[in-house]
């Protein structure tokens, strides 16, 4: 029976070594390659080899959000992933679990009536395809091999990615590549209760690229023209690190690794004094020790891009899990009135354009930039439009021609705002700025006057407050009334969005706001909670001691709106829209 | 998704510049900058202090070398001696307390253009700075860095510091330093400093022939300067001072500068030690290894503008 379906929820669990993350990453860019959706999850160990790994991916050939509660179907290579994840399968979902490792007969009644089971000896007939050689290698392109069959996939389009994918190595390694997924491809799959086709997919025509949140805020950063960054290694924020220092070369820029955290963001401060507007990035705990150059930059005025991939905290804290906890040292951190833009792309498609934006806004208003993603957008692989990249790609080199004269903290500038000359333009006038962290004067040398830091300060808060002006009103997602607002912000939006959608189906009146410039926030979303009865913030974090999450704090201290309330959690794991309409009736009961 | 609220943008330069087009200037049209011409804020230091002596000498250095002001470019972090910017007429940051290195590491490595000198203190060089201390110096980034060496911290009035001597009563050790002081030079050259000397802040001359020589030095040069402390530990380098009845010994003129353990070994005692070039070798700089590392990928680039090359990527990744 070959049933048609516009999508499906592919889990696939294992260890982190047998290359989980390779299938996944292939069959996200197939779906890519056909022109749909895919949204992908993956959790990764923090160890640094072994552990339960699982990939989980959804292809649709409509509009993908999350990543999806439960599955379709779970690909189980060994006990404990058939164990710790069947609880993730849909009622009557199928199990493909390795009978090498997992014995049928050890398969608890209950389940065979509650999932429909397929054992294949993956280990053994891989190794039987290609040879004894890695005892646990290419099993998980065999497993790609059996879905292939299953789902019907694009066989010519998975042959040239594999072919792809092990390009440039040993010839026989492809070749071995290709072997294990045609074994797994041709496995009579006699016990197979159901067999999939995916309709066609809705983007028809639209070139489409596929790859994780690092890797497109990393390629936006280098769209924006930014040509030094400065970082120290930490999960999951390394992958933009090793990206940007392999691949700024290429258009005369560089990296540096540095020898801590602190370092990597006072030398990224330093090159962009030198001209150009810099990176700098890191995960929670690296962000704690960057905070107080972060505040010379608020005061100095100088442009930086910071990237804070979240994870779980505080300290260590879930290295790789999923938290949305850094909002608070993102916009209130380091010591003294240091207001500073906050910025959280929510896809992987809004990480390359975020990038973007935040070099531009950092440029104009001469300010830190924190772009906020998360673990989960960070490490997850989605498809979205080719980027017109001739258009979006641009030039952001310095001017050092002489200038007659210039005072960086002129506080009659028309515009109030800052713009450094970099060392290396000759000022006629003969009088040269210091850039500094003490409050200074127009020149940016020391002053102790109260009358001073009372203007600077005030012309520091109000260049963020003009800036709140030029942002885009965030535009409601569903009714623009009803009774209940969900408010999101970052990877929260597509799992938020999910709910409405379900909850209106149902006749419920729910709506989403998504914000994306968290500070400054945008201007008159007082007018939008007006129209609701209630306003649930949904965020991953705790509600700490005052009973409601970081963003939901900032608003209700903004708003000073009772109706403001948090829809929060800490597991580490992303939203399942079933949690947050279970969470919205309990708050509306 | 696609659409961005904030596109590239031409950013003004008039807003708070006076870009009125300035006329050019070859370098044979200009003369030697004096001192009047780079001198800004009058010094915030104790008069008597030995920091000035090294401004002087900064000055002098400028003025000999007909070095310009857009491309003087003065770094410093926190303390007594970190306001050496405020002081000099020229392109300066004054940044957090011991992080003066890596911020100047990213202008020396952005701007290949530059020679950039950074001025500091003992507290901000090998206390909280010392981890920066020791990267820069293994790395070779190529700048100067002149450590004005006080013993003691004297902005904060008067606390031990790194470098202050056994027994040295601050408010912190009331009953006399325990901790054992750090040895600058040992440091520096066990760190991977290719460019090593010491001089004192009462020799001015010889101040100015250091900074000299590290400022034409390839790689990462350090020089530390004794310059007295008269508030709080004054008569602290007297036994390097001829005019106090001490003795300004210069390293000796057979000692072989790229001799490591030879360099350790005159390193050994200093109280008041040796003055002059301790260590000097010549390795791959920081910025000539990022240079050929740019220069191999972009001849394989050559040609192309870069959205061409990032498109390069994107096919890939369809």
């Amino acid at each position: 029976m070959v049933s048609k379906i516009s999508e499906a929820v592919i889990r696939i669990a294992g260890n982190s070594q047998d290359g989980i993350q390779a299938i996944g990453g292939f069959l996200a860019r197939l779906a890519g390659r056909s022109e749909q959706e895919v949204m992908t999850f993956m959790t990764i160990p923090s160890t640094i080899s072994g552990g339960p790994s699982i990939f989980q991916v959804r292809i649709g050939s409509g509009e993908v959000l999350s990543a999806g509660d439960e599955a379709d179907m779970l690909l189980a290579f060994y006990d404990h992933s058939y164990t710790a994840h069947l609880g993730s399968l849909r009622k009557g979902g199928i199990v493909v679990y390795d009978s090498d490792h997992l014995k049928p007969e050890a398969i608890p009644a209950e389940n065979l009536s509650k999932y429909r089971h397929v054992g294949v000896p993956i280990s053994s007939l891989t190794i039987e395809a290609i040879g004894g050689t890695g005892r646990d290698k290419g099993k998980n392109v065999y497993a790609l091999g059996l879905l292939a069959r299953m789902f019907d996939l694009n066989v010519p389009k998975l042959h040239r990615l594999l072919q792809e994918r092990f390009t440039g190595k040993d010839p026989k390694i492809a070749e071995t590549a290709l072997n294990a997924f045609n074994a797994g491809y041709n496995y009579t799959l006699a016990t197979a209760p159901e067999l999939f086709q995916f309709k066609p997919g809705e983007n028809v025509g639209q070139a489409q690229v596929v790859m994780s949140g690092n890797e497109a805020l990393a390629y936006g950063l280098i769209a924006a023209g930014v040509r030094f960054g400065a970082g120290y290694p930490i999960t999951p924020w390394s992958d933009i690190m090793e990206l940007l220092r392999r691949e700024l070369p290429k258009y005369g820029g560089q990296f540096q690794q540095c020898e801590d955290e602190i370092a990597s963001v006072s030398m990224a401060i330093g090159a962009s004094w030198g001209g150009r507007v810099a990176v700098t990035g890191s995960s929670g705990p690296g962000i704690s020790l960057k905070t107080e150059a972060i505040g010379w930059a608020v005061m100095a005025e100088m442009p930086l891009v910071v990237v804070d991939v979240q994870r779980g905290g505080p300290s260590t804290g879930m290295p790789t899990n999923i938290e949305q906890s850094d909002l608070n040292i993102a916009v209130y951190g380091g010591h003294g009135d240091s207001p500073r833009v906050v910025i959280a792309p929510s896809s992987v498609e809004d990480c390359f354009y975020s990038a973007i934006e935040a070099v531009n806004i950092a440029r104009k208003y001469s300010t830190p930039v924190i772009l906020l993603t998360d673990q989960g957008i960070a490490t997850r692989i989605e498809a979205f439009k080719e980027p017109d990249l001739q258009k979006v790609v641009q030039d952001i080199s310095p001017d050092y021609s002489a200038v007659t004269e210039h005072k960086p903290y002129d506080l009659s500038a028309p515009d109030g705002v800052t713009r450094h000359i970099a060392p290396g333009t000759r000022v006629a006038s003969g009088k040269y700025p210091v850039v500094t962290g003490l409050e200074h004067d127009e020149l940016g040398h020391p002053t102790g006057s109260p009358k001073l830091h009372v203007q600077m300060t005030a012309k520091r808060r109000n260049k963020l407050k003009k800036l709140a002006t030029e942002l885009p009103a965030p535009v409601v997602y569903g009714a623009p009334e009803g009774q209940v607002l969900l408010v999101s912000w970052g990877s929260a939006q597509g799992p938020v969005q999910e709910a409405v959608k379900a909850a209106r189906a149902a006749g419920k009146a729910v709506s989403s706001l998504h914000i994306k410039y968290i500070s400054p926030l945008p201007n008159d979303l007082e007018k939008i909670f007006e129209a609701f009865t209630h306003v649930f913030v949904v965020e991953l974090n705790d509600e700490g001691v005052n009973g409601i999450g970081q963003f939901g704090g900032l608003l209700r201290v903004r708003y000073a709106d009772k109706k403001i309330r948090g829809i929060t959690k800490c597991d580490g794991l992303t939203w399942k829209v079933r949690e947050i309409l279970d969470r919205v009736a309990a708050l509306t009961a | 998704m696609s659409e961005m609220a904030f596109p590239f943008a031409v950013l003004p330069r008039g807003a708070n510049t006076n870009a009125t087009p300035v006329a050019p200037l070859t370098d044979a049209d200009r003369k030697p900058l004096m001192k009047k011409d780079v001198s800004a804020d009058h010094p915030t230091w104790c008069p008597g202090c030995g920091d000035f002596s090294v401004l002087a000498l900064y000055f002098k250095l400028i003025e000999k070398r007909r070095m310009f002001h857009e491309k003087i470019t003065t770094v410093a972090g926190i303390g007594c001696s970190s306001r050496f910017p405020y002081f000099v007429q020229a392109h300066g940051a004054h940044f957090i307390h011991g992080r003066a290195l890596p911020f100047a590491s990213g202008v020396a490595l952005s701007r290949p253009d530059l020679h950039v000198f950074v001025f500091g203190g003992d507290g901000d060089a090998f206390s909280i700075g010392g981890n920066h201390f020791t990267h820069t110096a293994r790395k070779n980034v190529k700048l100067t860095y002149v450590v004005m060496d006080n013993n003691v911290y004297g902005l904060t009035k008067n606390q031990t510091s790194p470098t202050s001597p056994l027994g040295y009563k601050s408010k912190t050790d009331v009953w006399g330093a325990k901790d054992r002081p750090v040895n600058p030079i040992k440091q520096a050259i066990c760190a991977g400093a290719t460019f090593v000397a010491r001089s004192s802040s009462t020799n001015p001359n010889h101040v100015l022939a250091m900074m000299e020589q590290a400022m034409d030095h390839d790689g990462f040069s350090f020089v530390q300067i004794l310059s007295e402390c008269v508030e709080f530990y004054p008569g602290a380098f007297d036994n390097a001072n001829p005019r106090k009845g001490g003795a300004f010994a210069e390293v000796p003129k057979e000692h072989d500068v790229t001799d490591e353990y030879a360099s350790y070994r005159l390193a050994e005692d200093l109280t008041p030690g040796k003055f002059g070039v301790i260590y000097k070798v010549n390795r791959p700089t920081k910025n000539a290894n990022e240079a050929q590392i740019i220069a191999d990928h972009q001849a394989k680039t050559a040609g192309l503008e870069p959205w061409q090359i990032l498109k390069k990527n994107f096919d890939r990744m369809k």
